[in-house]
């Protein structure tokens, strides 16, 4: 008996969602590396976060692998697109924290045009994650990068107005982010849909743990969704994924911590690089299509295992 | 295949004599149907219905046991496609590959590597979980010698030779070990299923692709063998997805037979990288490997590997939580700090693993908040002032200590002004770290 390849294509596809002259979404199948189940025009995207400011709490396996250039925006985000290949540049604005360093919105969407200006890849400005700065920052980023389209996030169920306001107000494209969960992940869509935001300009973070650090919930979720949009036709919810991946990652104990004071757990570079690039796969799995990532490495091992679905 | 309701209660005594604790033979059915239930506990029902009924509702991906003893590994049994539905069952084994071309060093220290990497991680263990052999010199004594070797750390091992005589001596002499056999082809699948069936063992089915593996499985069926996981010989990522995922659906939605078994995967065939073989082997593992094979028995890809597989096999349905309760670390006394946590038990242990590595003796105060992390359970109402303050007064910690301070996780600083009011005059509510990674300095530096 011969067996017959139980190919699985959906009548729904994920929203096609343009950034510059990159796109994201469009396929039919249930993640962006199941090309043997259907046409996916639109590959999944690794993109690199960048700092605006020197990273602080790094550990030493990343910040030797960014090099010198960690303490300037510009020259880490051209470093990123230029050595490490990055389909795109993700910069996390960490500075504009209140609970930190507190820096205006204007100086941060300064920084944000000047990396704009140097790199010739499509960029994501990110908050600090405190909302209602977050809107702030993201009106003062949108509007100086007005011209160009960028994605401006998180929106979330707080700031959605301001961040979703920006995005309209100046062209771009925005990520609305929501604690694991179809449902919030839904409404958000649909707050923001109400204000005027097209679904054509929608990604959705769903927030993610790192691997070990409750990684499972956020898999399932994705796939929850992705069921929700393919199989269901839910158009609200057929948005592709962005993922801060290299930000929870990294949070890991077992990423971190010294082969002295764990001896059992063997060579920390190793380690680390895998602990993010592991959580990447499971969420590339999962349907994510803009994994952001931080070191180098994990970036060559993903795109490794990605392109092996595209030859 | 599987039965309804109806059908089972048809092959039931239909007495209603309620022994199942069941009220009645149909009430008992409805459960078997649904899984919720075990044909055993109708002590009435005949072999043949219990013979039917266990075909019937049997996984669609068959289940076995390979090794004995403690080590021993179950495979196979999952019955759906998404974590969502229910929980993956048998964690995929991760195993180990020693050819008998290395030399006695590189074998020697492999063997031991394989069997002392162990992790503890939220009360389970991780390992290496297997060891396979492969018999790639081709010569059967220099094999043997590799087996003898292998078999000293009572792994469950993997007996992978292209040389039938090799296969069948090595199989009768390790049978009580419960090896599996690799691998039965189409070119040698009969051969190979004689030798499994008078050890009883179970063995790989190899082909080159799904369908060659289909007509293997159906040989070595029609022979009586049962036990049988599948290698689809994938040679890159993209097959060795594709022929997992495939065999996945048609096994579990189509209930195709010929594919309904644990699927089995050479990753360092697929790679020589060694860091991309983790990445493989820990991608497949999500994406329903039955076995995975590696070359490297690092603790760093290991650790990693096992980690995401033990994410993707918990229960989506439930967090795994701790009892709530004070909990003594380095033997506390009276003057000792006190530490409120929540009872995510992967919060618990990681927290817990951090006062014992900082040899501060504590009382850790574990609280129900039904298995939420630090921050999910504050942001559901259930690790907030009111609550934590009526736990901890209905606890006797004010009669294991005589200071009234109480450390709470950093991540909830928010809640200290108000927890302090709820607990009254006299406490004090300290801020701790955000992470319990800097929890052993904060406990070094702390006084009474
Ligand atoms: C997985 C997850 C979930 C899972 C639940 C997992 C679980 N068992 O708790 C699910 C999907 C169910 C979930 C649900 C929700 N979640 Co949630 N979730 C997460 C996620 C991704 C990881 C949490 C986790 O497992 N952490 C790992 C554990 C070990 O961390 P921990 O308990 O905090 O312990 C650490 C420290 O606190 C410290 N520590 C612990 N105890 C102590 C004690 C002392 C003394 C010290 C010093 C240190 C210390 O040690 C540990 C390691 O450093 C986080 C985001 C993130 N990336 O962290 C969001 C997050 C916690 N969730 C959030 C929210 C809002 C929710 C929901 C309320 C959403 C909703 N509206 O439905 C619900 C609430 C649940 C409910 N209603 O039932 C928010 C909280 C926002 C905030 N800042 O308050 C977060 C931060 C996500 C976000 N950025 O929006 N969530
Ligand atoms: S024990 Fe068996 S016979 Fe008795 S009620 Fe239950 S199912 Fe029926």
């Amino acid at each position: 008996m011969a067996f017959k390849e139980p190919v699985e294509k959906y009548n729904n596809s994920i929203t096609e969602v343009s950034i510059s002259d990159l796109k994201v979404g469009g396929q039919s199948v249930l993640t962006g590396i199941y090309s043997f189940d259907g046409p996916v025009p639109n590959p999944p995207k690794i993109a690199m976060e960048v700092l605006d400011v020197k990273p602080e709490e790094w550990p030493q396996t990343l910040v030797d692998a960014v090099g010198d250039v960690y303490d300037d925006p510009v020259k880490w985000a051209l470093k990123c697109q230029n050595e490490f290949k990055a389909d795109m540049i993700c910069l996390s604005l960490v500075s504009t924290d209140p609970n930190g360093m507190n820096r205006s919105a204007e100086e941060a969407a300064k920084t944000a045009k000047a990396v704009l200006d140097a790199i010739n890849i499509p960029l994501i400005v990110y908050g600090s994650l405190n909302s209602e700065k977050d809107g702030e920052v993201m009106k003062a980023v949108g509007e100086a990068c007005h011209g160009k389209v960028i994605l401006l996030g998180p929106a979330d169920d707080e700031n959605y107005r301001t961040v979703g306001g920006a995005s309209l107000g100046y062209q771009h494209k925005v990520a609305a982010a929501s604690p694991i969960d179809v449902n919030l992940a839904k409404q958000l869509n649909i707050l923001l849909g109400n204000l005027g935001v097209p679904l054509e300009s929608i990604v959705i973070d769903p927030t993610t743990g790192g691997l070990g650090y409750g990684i499972e919930y956020t898999f399932s979720v994705m796939q929850r969704i992705r069921l929700a949009a393919l199989a269901q036709g839910d158009d609200k919810l057929k948005s592709p994924f962005i993922n801060m991946i290299g930000k929870e990652a990294w949070k890991a104990r077992e990423a971190k911590i010294s082969e002295s004071e764990e001896p059992s757990f063997g060579n920390l570079a190793t380690r680390g690089i895998l602990w993010e690039a592991i959580t990447a796969i499971n969420l590339l799995i999962a349907g994510s299509d803009i994994m952001v990532l931080r070191h180098p490495e994990s970036v060559k091992l993903v795109r490794s295992f990605m392109n092996e679905f595209f030859k | 295949m599987g039965l309804t309701g109806i059908q089972i209660y048809k092959l039931l005594p239909q007495t209603n004599c309620k022994e199942c604790g069941e009220p009645t033979c149909l009430a008992f059915a409805m459960k078997l149907a649904a899984g919720k239930a075990d044909i055993s506990l109708c002590p009435y029902v005949s072999e043949d219905a219990k013979a039917k009924l266990s075909e019937a509702t049997a996984p669609p991906i068959r289940e076995f046991t390979i090794g004995t003893g403690t080590n021993a590994v179950k495979v196979g049994g999952e019955t759906v496609m998404f974590r969502h539905e229910k929980t993956f069952f048998n964690p995929t084994p991760v195993a180990v590959m020693i050819k008998d071309t290395e030399s006695d060093d590189v074998v020697a220290s492999k063997l031991e590597r394989i069997k002392s990497i162990c992790f503890e991680r939220v009360g389970k263990k991780l390992c290496v979980d297997m060891v396979a052999l492969k018999n790639e010199s081709g010569d059967k004594a220099k094999f043997m010698t590799l087996l003898e070797k292998a078999s000293a750390i009572d792994k469950p091992m993997i007996i992978m030779t292209d040389n039938l005589e090799t296969l069948k001596e090595s199989a009768e002499k390790y049978k009580d070990k419960r090896p599996i056999l690799y691998a039965a082809t189409s070119a040698n699948a009969d051969e190979v299923a004689k030798i499994a069936s008078a050890t009883g063992l179970p063995v790989v089915a190899k082909g080159n692709g799904l369908d060659e593996v289909s007509s293997v499985t159906a040989k070595l069926a029609s022979a009586g063998i049962k036990d049988i996981a599948i290698d689809s010989s994938a040679k890159n990522i993209k097959d060795a997805v594709k022929d997992n995922v495939f065999a996945r659906r048609a096994s579990i939605k189509q209930k195709i037979k010929e594919v309904g078994y644990p699927t089995f995967v050479v990753v360092n065939e697929i790679t020589q990288d060694p860091m991309l073989e983790a990445v493989i082997a820990a991608g497949l593992i999500s994406q329903y490997a039955g076995i995975v094979v590696i070359s490297d028995p690092d603790p760093a890809k290991i650790l990693p590997i096992t980690v995401s597989r033990m994410n993707v096999f918990t229960d989506p349905q439930r967090p795994m939580v701790v009892e709530q309760g004070i909990y003594p670390i380095n033997n506390p006394d009276e003057n000792s700090p006190v530490i409120i946590t929540v009872n995510f038990a992967l919060t618990y242990f990681i927290v817990s693993a951090e006062i014992e590595a900082s040899r501060v003796p504590c009382w850790l105060m574990i609280m129900d908040t039904e298995g939420l992390s630090v921050l999910t359970a504050w942001s559901a109402g259930k690790f907030v002032a009111d609550a934590m303050a009526a736990y901890v007064k209905k606890t006797d910690i004010t009669q294991k200590v005589k200071h009234r301070k109480i450390i709470i996780p950093g991540y909830v600083a928010q809640l200290s002004g108000e927890f302090q009011e709820e607990l009254g005059e006299g406490w004090e509510v300290q801020i701790g770290p955000r992470e319990a990674a800097d929890l052993p300095k904060f406990l070094k530096m702390w006084k009474l």
